[in-house]
């Protein structure tokens, strides 16, 4: 006995394995109760005089939930019968809150695609009309224009944004409450209240003309929240002991807070500016108040009215014929490419582990 | 033994304990003991009367305690007695607390750190601090982090490379990271993240190191080289550290001082050569803390 326990065979080699996941025979359950109430749904829509999509969704959710349940209670007893219960609901919640985003992401695609020429890209408007074909004129203007309308707004607002973050969690002066308040309130300042705000404190009284500058102003103005706020957020996840280290080096706090705390918390800075320019980006009611619209390409922002994405898009629709509506579809699909793409650089940086 | 958990009135039972023999005082009575006077590193560092408050409750009481330059001081006691809060007077971290106040005198070379038009970056570049967790500035490389407080302060330096090499080396590090100087400290395991914190302190050259806890987060074998690191460095820095490990004060240091709270602000019920606190202690509650009794 002693001799096995010496010289133990040669292990079996080991297989990894998932006990805790479903087994294939529970899957097939699911899937047939699945099937079953599919059957069920279609058997009852056809019979009845039931009608639609939304029949369909409503009667094939509650026989589901029904049957499931019944599955359950027999099987494991009335908790387990709850849980399942509980489980249909969440399912359908969140069902019923992707639908509209899932459904403006296809809409825009299926109606958007058919407009979208090369020529977009290369061209602008000024030769040609709205009703003209969609392969006709492109939306450069409007791509330029809000290219610049952003970056003037981001010049701005970030370092504004960044600043105030800084004095509520590095400074932490007298007005650090009342100021997060400020911050958080003007977070929802409606758009146009900050295009109109640009309109009687600059226009009226002092330029008295359009030009694409009032509509970055206005545009900053909803983007300092932004910036602001998650900078706030970004500096707070700044280990305290960084702080203490700079300054027990015989840092200032100023040079602390460049040298350490914002390299450290640079990634996250630079996702607090591309949320804030993704929130500008597709604002609409500043930018037809402010930088009026232009059908060909202005590269000057303080002369002249700015075309923009939004501006191309309401111009388009307004015109009403079958190519201008294309247009417009196709103007949309662009504008939410941009945006989509600017989250998805924002989600890529602010995942980045700090200091690599 | 348990420093973190005593219990005032948990007497009876720990009574047994007594009959170990006492393996600290022969660790400590090993030690030669350093007296003071290198009068070339300076007068030293004194605190007279220091009391500590965090908003309303009053933390730490009428501390008064010499540091002998070019000797380790170590800061023993129960969790919670004010050593870390004493510590961070010293070197003018206390103020960082919100709520944070304090009394008392804190003398380096003679002149009151608290003084009305002190610099107190100044003062932070003559005591230097490392704190408990290992904290490398993450967006720098091992080399930059060295040199941090040299740019931190805005001072300058004839040749960077050889302090480079001396703090590292003073710290015990140079030979595991001359190779990758360039790369990022958070690569660093946590005992050597430690010790290029000591670097980074050591680089700014000051004349007193403060080290509170350095070691409680690291394992045995990196405590070891911090305890080394320590002292090499006592010949040419004035070291005060506070730890909950007594073997490692009874090995590192010159002088003791054990701290006690009763509930109410936490006071210095002795303090004296190392060999003394932990061999022939004059205070019962110091004898009960030193041999693993409480009460």
């Amino acid at each position: 006995m002693s001799t096995n326990t010496l010289t133990p065979a040669a292990p079996a080699p080991a297989k990894p394995t998932k006990p805790w996941e479903a087994s294939i025979s529970d899957r097939i359950k699911t899937a047939a109760i699945f099937l079953g109430s599919a059957l069920f749904t279609v058997g009852l829509v056809a019979v009845t005089p039931l009608k639609g999509k939304l029949a369909y969704a409503i009667v094939f959710f509650i026989a589901f939930v029904v049957i499931d349940y019944i599955y359950n209670v027999v099987k494991g007893g009335r908790a387990a019968g709850a849980d399942s219960l509980f489980r249909g609901f969440v399912t359908a919640a969140v069902c019923l809150a992707i639908t509209p985003i899932v459904s403006i992401l296809l809409t825009v695609w299926v109606r958007g695609h058919k407009g979208v020429h090369w020529t977009l890209f290369t061209k602008d408007m000024h030769s040609n009309a709205f009703q003209d074909p969609a392969n006709q004129g492109g939306l450069l203007h409007a791509i330029i224009g809000t290219f610049l309308l952003v970056l003037f707004a981001m010049i701005i607002s970030v370092p504004i944004g960044v600043l105030t973050a800084i004095y509520i969690t590095e400074i932490k002066g007298r007005f650090t409450r009342p100021i997060q308040f400020l911050v958080q309130a003007m977070s929802g300042v409606p758009s146009i209240v900050a295009g109109l705000f640009i309109l009687a404190s600059i226009v009226y009284p002092l330029t008295k003309t359009l030009n694409g500058f009032e509509g970055s102003l206005a545009l900053a103005i909803l983007m300092i929240p932004t910036v602001a706020r998650t900078s706030q957020e970004v500096l707070l996840l700044i280990p305290q002991d960084l702080r203490e280290a700079g300054v027990a080096l015989g840092g200032t706090q100023w040079r602390t807070v460049i040298m350490i705390v914002l390299p450290a918390a640079r990634s996250g800075l630079i996702t607090a500016m591309i949320l804030g320019v993704a929130r500008v980006a597709g604002e609409t009611a500043p930018i037809l108040l402010l930088a009026g619209g232009n059908n060909s390409v202005n590269w000057n922002m303080f002369h002249g009215p700015m075309g923009s994405l939004p501006n191309y898009i309401w111009q388009s629709f307004g015109t009403g014929t079958p190519d201008s509506v294309t247009r417009a579809w196709a103007g949309l699909l662009v504008l939410l490419a941009i945006v989509l793409i600017l989250f998805g650089l924002a989600r890529t940086l602010g995942n980045r582990k700090v200091g690599k | 033994m348990s420093t973190e958990n005593f219990d005032v009135n948990d007497q009876g039972e720990n009574m047994e304990t007594n009959t170990q023999p006492n393996t600290l005082s022969s660790i400590a009575s090993k030690r030669e003991v350093k007296t003071a006077g290198t009068q070339a590193m300076g007068v030293g560092l004194e605190a007279r009367g220091i009391h500590a408050w965090f908003g309303q409750k009053h933390a730490l009481a009428n501390v008064s305690m010499d540091f002998w330059p070019g000797t380790v001081t170590a800061l023993i006691g129960p969790s919670g007695c004010g050593k870390s809060t004493f510590l961070r007077t010293l070197n003018r971290m206390h103020e960082f607390i919100p709520g944070a106040a304090m009394a008392g005198e804190v003398l380096l070379n003679g002149e009151d750190i608290y003084a009305p038009g002190t610099d107190v970056t100044k003062i932070r570049l003559k005591v230097g601090m490392v704190f408990q967790k290992p904290n490398p500035f993450p967006s720098m490389t091992i080399a930059e982090n060295v040199l941090a407080g040299l740019k931190l302060a805005q001072l300058k330096t004839a040749n960077k490379d050889e302090l480079l090499e001396e703090c590292l080396e003073r710290a015990g590090l140079w030979s595991e990271v001359k190779d990758r100087l360039n790369t990022h400290g958070g690569a660093l395991s946590g005992g050597q993240q430690q010790r290029l914190c000591i670097a980074r302190a050591l680089a700014v050259r000051p004349q007193v190191l403060l080290m509170d806890e350095p070691c409680s987060a690291l394992d045995p074998g990196s405590t070891l080289k911090i305890e080394e690191t320590i002292s090499h460095l006592s010949s040419s820095v004035t070291i005060v550290i506070v730890t909950h490990n007594m073997q490692q004060a009874a090995r590192v240091s010159d002088y003791t001082a054990f701290f006690l709270s009763d509930g109410g602000p936490g006071q210095m019920i002795e303090a004296g050569s190392t060999n003394e606190i932990f061999a022939r202690p004059k205070d019962q509650r110091t004898e009960n803390y030193v041999t693993g009794r409480f009460g």
